[in-house]
């Protein structure tokens, strides 16, 4: 075993502090470590995006960061984004467009997609799948999800008009 | 999918990176974004007693774009590059090419000096590099050298680059005339099965000047001087897009893999290469 380093870091606001050995891979530590499963692992090799995270504010595959890259990061994952009784709005419309059929790329595709809306809150249904190419869904055939994201844009532009 | 342990490193300035790479020889390696070298690392087709992450290290980030030339810093990401309006403007087949280049959360990861570093024929910034006569700058134990990118790839994962030295940045000559980069691939995120980098100039009807790249389509990029040539003073007729195919198809050697025989990418490479010319000279 190699040796271990002191690791800090923020995940959906709270501190967390622990050693690990640098090798571990970031998806590893949320699961197994700090006990956050809603990011999933569905290929383990890059591919699927099940795994996405924003890490310092950039969408990543969590899969292919080692701790010790993320050693001081801000972190969060779909469990920082809404709560059972106060949904974000991209849960909301998953749930009402039927976005997801198993539900597993689901955290990924969620929070991937928050990072699509804020640096496009208003994107076409092109945009829509160009910047969700890093996901990967085995049950929808992706439709519902690109509803579900337009869905999401229109309400959120729509509570920021209002708070205006 | 663990990856052998290892010491990890993160320096803040390059003299640190030299003084740990001096003392851990081969068993040391930098890391950029590492999508490259993690998968490697978690199949066990790399392995890096030591490792030396980038992150921190000053003075590699930086998109400049000057009167005459371009310098990117390593550690520019593909994302940056894509975001970023001047270099767009000045250099727009950067943009388009950095938007083929795997999803985008990769993108946020990957990033210029890995992706030349790195020698994988199937990276799609070398033949580009090549096109647009990119020069590659590397600081060793002994200091700063440049090296021109169509001199750097020797065969697959061979680089001019000695393992000692650390790539700092990219300065491209500020491209002139029509752009195109062109890539066939199997689905979003893959690598190449052809892709062509076209940088060309026109006079009136003319070409005057062309210049034309191939990635994934042997151990190393191939830049094609032959093709180039074969357009400069003609009005790129269908004769010279003739010529100019033929020429590309007798410098490249691709080999059979899971995306296809060797004949099927001839056949591609030749339906790339046209339409990237095609495309380059319309915007000449
Ligand atoms: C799913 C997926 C799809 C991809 N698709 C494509 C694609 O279509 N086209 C494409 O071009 N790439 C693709 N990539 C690769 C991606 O672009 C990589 O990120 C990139 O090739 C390497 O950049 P990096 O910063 O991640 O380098 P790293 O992985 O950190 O490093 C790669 C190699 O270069 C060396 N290195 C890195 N930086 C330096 C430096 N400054 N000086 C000296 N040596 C250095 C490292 O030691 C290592 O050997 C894909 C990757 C994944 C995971
Ligand atoms: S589990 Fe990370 S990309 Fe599939
Ligand atoms: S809902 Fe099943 S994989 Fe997407």
């Amino acid at each position: 075993m190699g040796k271990k380093m002191h690791i800090q870091m923020q995940v959906n606001g709270k501190a967390e502090e622990f050693l690990a050995e640098p090798r571990e891979l970031l998806i590893y530590t949320l699961r197994e470590r700090l006990n956050i499963t809603g990011p999933h692992i569905g290929c383990e090799t890059s591919h699927c995006g099940a795994c996405t995270v924003t890490l310092n504010g950039k969408s990543v595959k969590a899969c292919t960061v080692f701790v010790a890259q993320a050693d001081g990061a801000e972190i969060t994952t779909i469990e920082g984004l809404g709560t059972p009784d106060a949904l974000h709005p991209l849960q909301t419309a998953f749930k009402e467009h039927h976005g997801l059929q198993c539900g597993y790329c689901t955290p990924g595709m969620i929070t991937r997609a928050t990072k699509l809306l804020e640096e496009n809150p208003n994107p076409t249904e092109e945009e829509i799948r160009f910047g969700m190419a890093g996901n990967i869904c085995r049950c929808t055939g992706y439709q519902n999800i690109v509803k579900s994201i337009k869905a999401a844009a229109a309400e959120m532009n729509a509570a920021k008009e209002a708070a205006e | 999918m663990i990856p052998a342990s290892f010491e990890y490193y993160r320096p803040k300035d390059i003299a640190g990176v030299l003084a740990l790479l001096r003392d851990h020889g081969d068993d040391a390696r930098v890391m950029a974004g590492g999508h490259s070298l993690i998968p490697m690392m978690k199949l066990r087709m790399a392995e890096v007693p030591h490792l030396i992450d980038l992150q921190d290290v000053a003075g590699l980030g930086g998109i400049e774009v000057g009167e005459s030339s371009i310098r990117l810093g390593a550690m520019v990401t593909q994302t940056e590059i894509i975001g970023h309006d001047g270099l767009a403007q000045a250099a727009p087949i950067l943009r388009e090419a950095a938007l083929q280049i795997a999803d985008p959360q990769v993108r946020n990861m990957g990033t210029v000096g890995g992706n030349v570093a790195n020698g994988d024929p199937g990276n799609d910034m070398p033949g580009l590099m090549q096109c647009l006569d990119a020069v590659f700058t590397l600081v060793g134990q002994d200091g700063e050298r440049q090296v021109a990118a169509r001199e750097f790839y020797d065969a697959a994962y061979m680089t001019a680059r000695e393992d000692d030295e650390v790539l700092t940045a990219v300065t491209i000559p500020l491209p002139k005339g029509g752009h195109a980069y062109e890539k066939q691939k199997r689905k979003i995120g893959d690598y190449a099965t052809a892709a062509a980098a076209v940088q060309i100039t026109r006079e009136g009807g003319s070409c005057t000047a062309a210049s034309i790249a191939m990635t994934n389509l042997s151990d190393t990029p191939v830049f094609c001087e032959e093709a180039g040539a074969a357009l400069v003073g003609t009005s790129v007729d269908t004769a010279a897009l003739d010529a100019a195919v033929a020429a590309m198809q007798a410098a490249i050697d691709p080999s059979e893999d899971n995306r296809g025989p060797v004949e099927f990418k001839r056949h591609v490479a030749g339906v790339i290469l046209r339409r990237a010319i095609e495309r380059a000279w319309s915007r000449a």
